[in-house]
């Protein structure tokens, strides 16, 4: 039967993550994402599903719990904002160093510093240039939707798991406090130790006597060896986008100008392209759900068929520049979007099409 | 169908949670919601605001500039608000506190006294299902019935005693609320 239920983004991160058969989550609050712990708390999945749920004494502890865990195969994750964000990224690139699966949520607000508890779209370089110090790239899933926030909690540990790579929800304030209508999925097993041993040959079980040890480490001091794993790793995230990008794309078939927006940007411009299309201007939206790997080959493609593009995200143009590489200069590219914790309203996307892109 | 809400008054008023119950109430009558609440440091005392959307197609923005209908609890938002109320448009509001009524006359005006009116209930946190009430009354857009299952939904297990007095004060609601102005 469908079990439909009213939450919030927040809420429906938790409640996935039992669901969906994680082993542990380790977090420290901030606003706006600790309803995530709290909700975990109130389900209390260590007396049915065995999760565990740990609040860290900091978010550098939760993400090393994280690198504890997932180098034992267990599915872990974690989930904070921005500044919190900030904090994990030495762990990030350690995990990216080892190889080891985790999923990591990040609610954003506004920066640079403590910023504002209000939604932000800042933490978009940070996220797909990999975040932390070295070559390394994290898979990144933006949700749109409550419902999204659900659903990609399953689909990040499923692409986590397949390249050995930690994957990253960049959400904000907006999709994590809002409340509307989730399909809840059905409530998975977690893996017993056995499938761990079948799933994950690399894991740190104990040492059988027909196998060699396991050794979870980032560090390399010889550095032949180390070029080659660098050159091994990009393989990976190349490998990752030709496999796994994913979008949505909406009224871009006949479309002359075309938004380019994630997240909760992406649902103020649908409204945008409504109004646009009303007034008989044929605009249609790119919505890309993986950050990286990023849509490119689809945005150089409607490239040849448009008139130009606006990239429309809460920051002062990060996203704007993936774009820009992408269409290798076919069209003109513009960036729009309020910042500080300040969000567009549609209306004011219709503006800045119109002043940027068609006018301009 | 869809209808653009905004609820805005005091914290500590139950904007957040009248704004869940409808949400609830709409989910139950198989409608599209969305619910998006100013969060932070609005406490009691601070003001306190949450936009809802009901509709029969999917929700594309959940931040609005322009409501259908306005809910105004307090002086802060219909100042806020009033200008925000597309023409033609309701804006229903309790006149307790409030020194500058509406203005406009090219909006529909309700008004619902539920401050005086929960203050002779059992308790006066009723006050927000009475206004709920008197929306409704104006507004039909989803039945008694379902909105009692949105209760039910959105009220913790242990406090479903008050389900009967909270179905009081939402039939209060649809009572006392008055027409100010019709366009």
């Amino acid at each position: 039967m469908r079990e439909v239920r009213l939450m919030k983004g927040n809420e429906a991160i938790a409640e996935a993550a039992i669901r969906c058969g994680v082993d542990g989550y380790f977090g420290y609050p901030i606003t706006p994402q600790s309803e995530v712990m709290e909700t975990l708390m109130d389900l209390k999945p260590w007396e049915t599903t065995g999760m565990e749920v740990l609040q860290a004494e900091s978010e550098v502890a939760s993400i090393n719990m994280l690198y504890g865990g997932a180098g034992c195969g267990k599915k872990v994750m974690t989930s904070s904002s921005s500044p919190g964000i900030s904090l994990m990224q030495e762990g990030l690139s350690y995990l990216a160093g080892a190889e080891l699966p985790c999923v990591v949520v990040n609610v954003v607000r506004g920066g640079p510093g403590l910023g504002t508890i209000q939604p932000s779209q800042s933490d978009y370089f940070q996220s797909v240039r990999g975040g932390g110090h070295g070559d390394y790239n994290t898979i990144v899933l933006a949700p749109s939707s409550v419902q999204e926030m659900s659903d990609f909690v399953e689909l990040a540990f499923d692409l986590a798991f397949k390249y050995r790579n930690p994957a990253i929800i960049l959400s904000d304030g907006m999709i994590g406090q809002m409340m509307e209508k989730v399909e809840m999925k059905p409530f998975k097993k977690r893996w017993t130790n056995e499938e761990i041993e079948k799933y994950c040959p690399w894991a740190t079980t104990g040492k059988k006597k027909d196998r060699e040890r396991n050794i979870i480490t980032s560090v390399e001091l010889d550095s032949q060896v180390f070029e080659s794993f660098n050159h091994k790793l990009v393989a990976k995230y190349r490998k990752m986008e030709e496999e796994e990008v994913r979008f949505e794309s909406f009224q871009c078939e006949d479309a002359d100008y075309i938004i380019v927006a994630y997240g909760s940007s992406a649902r103020i411009c649908q409204k945008s392209i409504d109004i646009l299309r009303s007034k008989g201007i044929k605009a249609g939206l790119l919505r890309p759900i993986t950050l990286f790997p990023f849509p490119k080959a689809e945005l150089n493609s409607i490239a040849d068929r448009v008139k130009g593009m606006l990239s429309v995200e809460m920051s002062t143009g990060q996203m704007v520049e993936d774009v820009r590489l992408a269409v290798e200069g076919k069209v003109k590219v513009e960036h729009f979007g309020r910042v500080g914790g300040m969000v567009h309203s549609p209306e004011e996307v219709v503006e800045a099409l119109e002043q940027k892109i068609i006018g301009g | 169908m869809s209808e653009e809400i905004i609820i805005a008054g005091f914290g500590g008023q139950g904007v957040l949670s009248m704004g869940k119950i409808l949400a609830y109430s709409g989910v139950m009558q198989d409608m599209e919601v969305s619910w998006m609440p100013s969060y932070g440091p609005e406490m009691r005392g601070g003001t306190a605001n949450v936009s809802v959307i009901l509709s029969d197609n999917r929700i594309s923005s959940p931040i609005l500039k322009e409501f259908d209908t306005a809910i105004i609890l307090n002086q802060q938002s219909m100042d806020k608000f009033e200008d925000a109320i597309k023409p033609g448009g309701l804006l229903l509001y309790d006149g307790n506190g409030i020194t500058r009524h509406p203005e406009r006359t090219d909006i529909r005006v309700y008004r619902v006294d539920a401050a005086a009116e929960a203050s002779k209930m059992e308790s006066s946190k009723t006050f927000n299902m009475i206004v709920l009430g008197g929306y409704l009354k104006v507004k039909p857009l989803v039945s008694m019935e379902n909105v009692m299952t949105g209760l039910k939904k959105s009220l913790p297990e242990r406090h479903h005693k008050l389900l009967p007095l909270n179905e009081k004060a939402i039939i209060r609601g649809t009572e006392i609320v008055q027409k100010i102005q019709e366009v």
